[in-house]
């Protein structure tokens, strides 16, 4: 019997991602954001998580996602990395899931670009493919300053 | 189980007793050095190392017992002088401090002392005493014939010691005995010292039988110390410092209820010590008056005002909307309670720099030893405190700066002595408080830093080109020191050189918002200049605003606000090929708009300070569009310039909080940090040099303009200048700075009187003393029977003079370029301006002689 796990999931453009639930320290509502020039381009902003100044990654310009619209708001997914909580900024929440070891496989060979590098690989569940994303790499901006 | 905890805790009070005591060692030994004679610091070292030996016995640290044991054998011979410290002593002291050291770093980590046992270093101190030995035999006559049976036996006794594996005080007490008995010739002695030595294996019975022995060490110590430099009465108690653990100690294993630990065991002895000899230094005063507190603790604490101090703000703000009077005034006592709290908080973490540099005579020695190079070191205001975190911030830099001061700084002797210096080289060290930051100095009498050399060097490692080269000023030049990768020295020592060094203390520096410069001048010495912040944690900043969004600028490189009317600022600001510039009392104030700057969609063509046309010369020639807004000018000190941010509105001053930025965002230098506000939103902190260094304003050639072009009228420059032109005889023109101008005046020649021989008219209610350029230069004046004189005022410092010219011109604003220079006093040269040949008056020297020409008429009248 394979191990199983526990994903947090999200949603980019249509698209279902997951991240080890360990990971995560906590999922918040849209938060007001300060802008902070002069930023790498990922980087929307900083937000105050209870005294602690976050900063906010755009999954989406991380990802090399096309933009959100205005009125929508994204949802942070504060996750817990090396250098400090650092927020995802997502367009959706999804739930937990538990997923068996055995449903995993690499990226296919043929996924190139910035995706290759933030895609850990993916679960195949029932209806549709869950992406676990690297949070360590994820909020590094090194290389993409823009 | 509480037994167990018990003893780390007295573990972990011996560790930090230890430190402590450690590194006073470092710093004796150093001075002892020097004056190897000082009875009172051989003591304080002897006393020291007995105590770690004497506790590690206890809690059975073998090895560091071992090593601690022949250090002190080492020890009682320097403090009897029959050894004079040297070099390789001292060498052999401070390599087994390190050893120690590295032993109660083990014993942090592992609760055990390791598995080194130092033979080397052990034989190393053990031959140390055996060469004292040799020398002894020979010089001191009396000791010759039975110097090798004493030393046998002594040197048994020593190893015995080492072997021991129960060791405790009674056992070097008579090890000590037999050894001194050795060498005092009283073979019953050293009988009745062997017998303690080699029960020692049973742990408390001797002890209890040791007692008799320091009346035993006592005559035998008088005899080969009368020929030393120490004083029989001074030996006496220190016999008793010895003595005294040895009664004190043993039984202590046995209580069991040993409460507060070594800390208690130390001031034992101390305390008697002090009661015997009255000039060794106190060591338990403060015990009564002060607690050791954990750093983490002190962290939290720091962090929980914090977050007060910005609740605090909160309930200001809240306050400001509020009518209830009580909750007003409960606010009031709670912002001011809380500014004391924070205040308070802060102390608990301020440390004297002291602490650090405790160390450095220490490292001074050792590089100046490995360079072959002496060095003394001198401290001024090692009390200067300053946060804890900074302390340790800096700690490293320091070190770098210090050691690389003696490396590639001071020369060697030779080179010193015929350069005419003294053989040994001077290091200075200096902290003080100004304006709110913490100023470090450290300088050095060497051979200084040859820009040339410098540019060399660049040039070779491609640091920069030629051409860049030729553009930099010597500061700028001295300054690459700091680059990544630059290194001066010849070559490659094994303490520095490898090009680390200086980028390394920069970027640390800067890293906790600090500064560094650097000043040499061959021959004579370099300067490091460091500032630092005193905290880092609150400060007091400006809040500004920039495209809606807040920003925080520290108050400490706030100079002054200008606000400047819309009507006002478009006279006011003015353009040099485009660049902004404000006239602040005469100073051209290069000015910086915070929205380009930070790459904000630039607001050039709504904000009157940016007309971009560089063409106007006039800078006042544009028509304003009418809604412009005014213009808000922060006055700030990036480095030692000043330039004015230009921001969108200023509101108010507040304490902030610093937090640090994330990692993706720490590459931007323009921003120092962030802090939360008073409404949740976070705000950034500007980081000041990092937005000068942005906006180019660090550049020495707007440095010159800013601080030379007052003391040095115009001399070498060709730069834009603003210029008075007017008119002397028939068509002589002549030009003069505008900003020495103060006021152009028109007087009447009725009224124009006499005071001392001289000119004067009364203006604005003083006396203003006149004089007539075409005297001084010797002009011919064609209109000195006019009815009204064009007076231009000067101004400076005190005293105000009228320059009477024949007529007013015009203003220019020209790049100067001085065509000829003219032989002529009070003249600086000539330069072509709108065309025609202009002669540049130096002002400063016009005046100057006028005056003293006047005083001198004056005194000879």
């Amino acid at each position: 019997m394979a191990e199983t796990r526990q994903f947090s999931t999200f949603y980019l453009n249509g698209l279902f991602f997951g991240v080890e639930v360990e990971t995560v320290q906590e999922v918040l509502r849209y938060q007001e954001m300060t802008h902070v020039p002069l930023a790498p381009h990922i980087v929307q902003g900083l937000i105050n998580l209870r005294g602690q100044i976050v900063t906010a990654i755009d999954l989406r310009r991380r990802l090399k996602l096309e933009a959100r619209s205005d009125n929508e708001l994204p949802m942070n997914v504060v996750v817990r990395t090396d250098d400090g909580a650092v927020s995802l900024l997502v367009d959706e929440i999804g739930d937990v899931v538990e997923i068996s070891d055995d449903a995993f496989e690499p990226p296919p060979e043929t996924m190139t670009g910035v995706a290759r590098d933030l895609i850990r690989g993916v679960y195949k569940l029932s209806d549709r493919l869950l992406l676990v994303l690297d949070t360590q790499r994820s909020v590094q901006a090194d290389g993409h300053i823009e | 189980m509480s037994e167990n905890e018990h003893l780390d805790e007295v573990v972990q009070e011996f560790l930090v007793e230890s430190y402590e005591n450690l590194d006073q060692l470092d710093r004796d030994l150093v001075e002892l050095e020097k004056d190897p004679t000082s009875s009172d610091r051989l003591a304080s070292v002897f006393r020291t190392i007995h105590t770690i030996k004497g506790t590690c016995g206890f809690l059975a640290f073998e090895k560091l017992e071992g090593v601690a044991h022949v250090g002190e054998n080492l020890l009682t011979r320097l403090r009897d002088g029959r050894l004079v410290l040297n070099a390789d002593i001292t060498s052999g002291l401070l390599a087994m401090v390190d050893a120690i050291r590295t032993m109660l770093a083990i014993i942090e980590d592992t609760a055990g002392d390791g598995d080194n046992d130092y033979p080397e270093l052990i034989a190393r101190l053990t031959a140390l005493q055996g060469d004292e030995k040799e020398g002894a035999a020979t010089t001191t006559p009396e000791t010759t014939g039975h110097a090798p049976e004493g030393r046998t036996d002594s040197d048994r006794s020593v190893e015995a010691a080492q072997n021991e594996s129960s060791e405790d005080e009674a056992l070097d007490a008579a090890t000590v005995a037999a050894m001194e008995a050795g060498f005092a010739e009283e073979p019953t002695t050293d009988d009745s010292a062997d017998v303690p030595s080699g029960d020692a294996t049973s742990v408390a019975p001797p002890a209890e039988s040791s007692p008799p022995a320091p009346p035993v060490v006592e005559p035998a110590d008088d005899q080969p110390r009368t020929p030393g430099t120490t004083m029989s009465t001074t030996s006496t108690p220190e016999t008793v410092v010895e003595a005294t653990p040895a009664i004190e100690q043993p039984p202590e294993p046995g209580s069991s209820a040993r409460g507060s630990g070594p800390s208690d065991d130390a001031d034992g002895p101390a305390a008697e010590t002090n009661s015997a000899e009255t000039n060794a230094p106190p060591q338990s005063s403060l015990s009564d008056t002060t607690i050791r507190v954990d750093v983490g603790l002190l962290d939290k604490l720091m962090n929980l005002v914090g977050e007060l101090v910005l609740a605090r703000n909160q309930i200001l703000q809240f306050n400001a909307t509020q009518e209830d009077t009580a909750f007003v005034a409960t606010s009031q006592r709670l912002n001011l309670i809380t500014t004391e709290l924070q205040e308070g908080v802060m102390k608990t973490r301020m440390q004297p720099i002291g602490n650090i540099w405790n160390k450095f005579p220490r490292v001074v020695r050792d590089v100046a030893i490995a360079c072959g190079k002496q060095a003394d070191v001198e401290m001024e205001g090692r009390e200067t405190e300053l946060d804890k975190t900074i302390i340790e911030a800096i700690k490293d830099p320091l070190t770098h700066a210090v050691r690389n001061a003696v490396d590639h700084g001071i020369e060697s002797p030779e080179v010193r002595e015929a350069a005419g210096k003294p053989p040994a080289g001077r290091l200075f060290m200096r902290a003080f408080h100004e304006g709110g930051q913490v100023n470090i100095e450290i300088s050095d009498d060497g051979a200084g830093i040859d820009p040339e050399k410098i540019k060399r060097n660049a040039l070779e490692k491609g640091i920069l080109s030629n051409e860049q080269l030729s553009r930099l000023a010597d500061r700028e030049v001295l300054n690459l020191i700091f680059s990544p990768g630059f290194s001066t020295a010849e070559k490659v020592t094994n303490v520095s050189g490898r090009g680390v060094g200086m980028d390394v203390v920069k970027t640390n520096i800067e890293k906790i918002g600090g500064t560094v410069d650097i000043q040499s001048r061959i021959g004579h010495g370099t300067t490091l200049r460091i500032k630092i912040p005193l905290t880092l944690a609150i400060i007091p900043a400006l809040i500004v605003t920039a495209n809606q969004e807040r920003y925080a600028i520290p108050q400490v490189s706030l100079l002054e606000l200008v606000r400047l009317e819309a009507d006002q600022a478009t006279k006011a600001v003015e353009t040099i090929h485009g660049t902004p510039v404000y006239r602040l009392r005469g100073n051209l104030l290069p000015l910086v708009d915070l929205r380009s700057t930070l790459g904000m969609d630039a607001a050039r063509d709504q904000d009157p300070s940016f007309e971009s046309d560089g063409a106007s010369k006039e800078g006042t020639a544009e028509t304003a569009p009418a809604e412009r807004p005014a213009v808000n000018i922060v006055v700030l000190q990036a480095d030692d310039r000043q330039f004015g941010l230009v921001v969108e509105g200023i509101n108010d001053t507040e304490e902030i909080v610093v937090k640090p930025l994330g990692k993706q965002l720490k590459g931007i230098t323009s921003f120092a940090g962030a802090t939360i506000m008073g409404d949740g939103r976070v705000a950034l902190i500007l980081d000041v040099v990092g937005l000068a260094q942005k906006a180019s304003v660090v550049s020495e050639v707007r440095d010159r303009a800013l601080t030379e072009a007052h003391d040095h009228a115009s001399e070498n420059q060709k730069e834009t200048q603003t210029l008075l032109l007017f008119g002397m005889g028939e068509t002589g023109r002549m030009a003069i700075p505008l900003s020495m101008v103060d006021r152009l005046e028109e007087f009447t020649a009725a009224s124009v009187e006499h005071s001392a021989n001289q000119e004067v008219v009364q203006y604005r209610g003083r006396i203003l003393p006149l004089v007539r350029l075409s005297h001084q230069l010797g002009v011919a004046a064609d209109r000195s029977g006019d009815e009204v004189l064009q007076v231009v005022v000067f101004s400076d410092e005190e005293r105000s003079v009228g320059l009477v010219v024949d007529r007013i011109l015009d203003i220019v604003e020209d790049a100067l370029e001085i065509r000829r220079d003219v032989k002529h006093e009070g003249l600086l040269g000539s330069a072509v301006i709108q065309g025609r040949v202009t002669d540049l008056v130096d002002v400063r020297s016009v005046i100057r002689q006028a005056i003293s020409g006047c005083r001198d008429a004056a005194e000879a009248a």
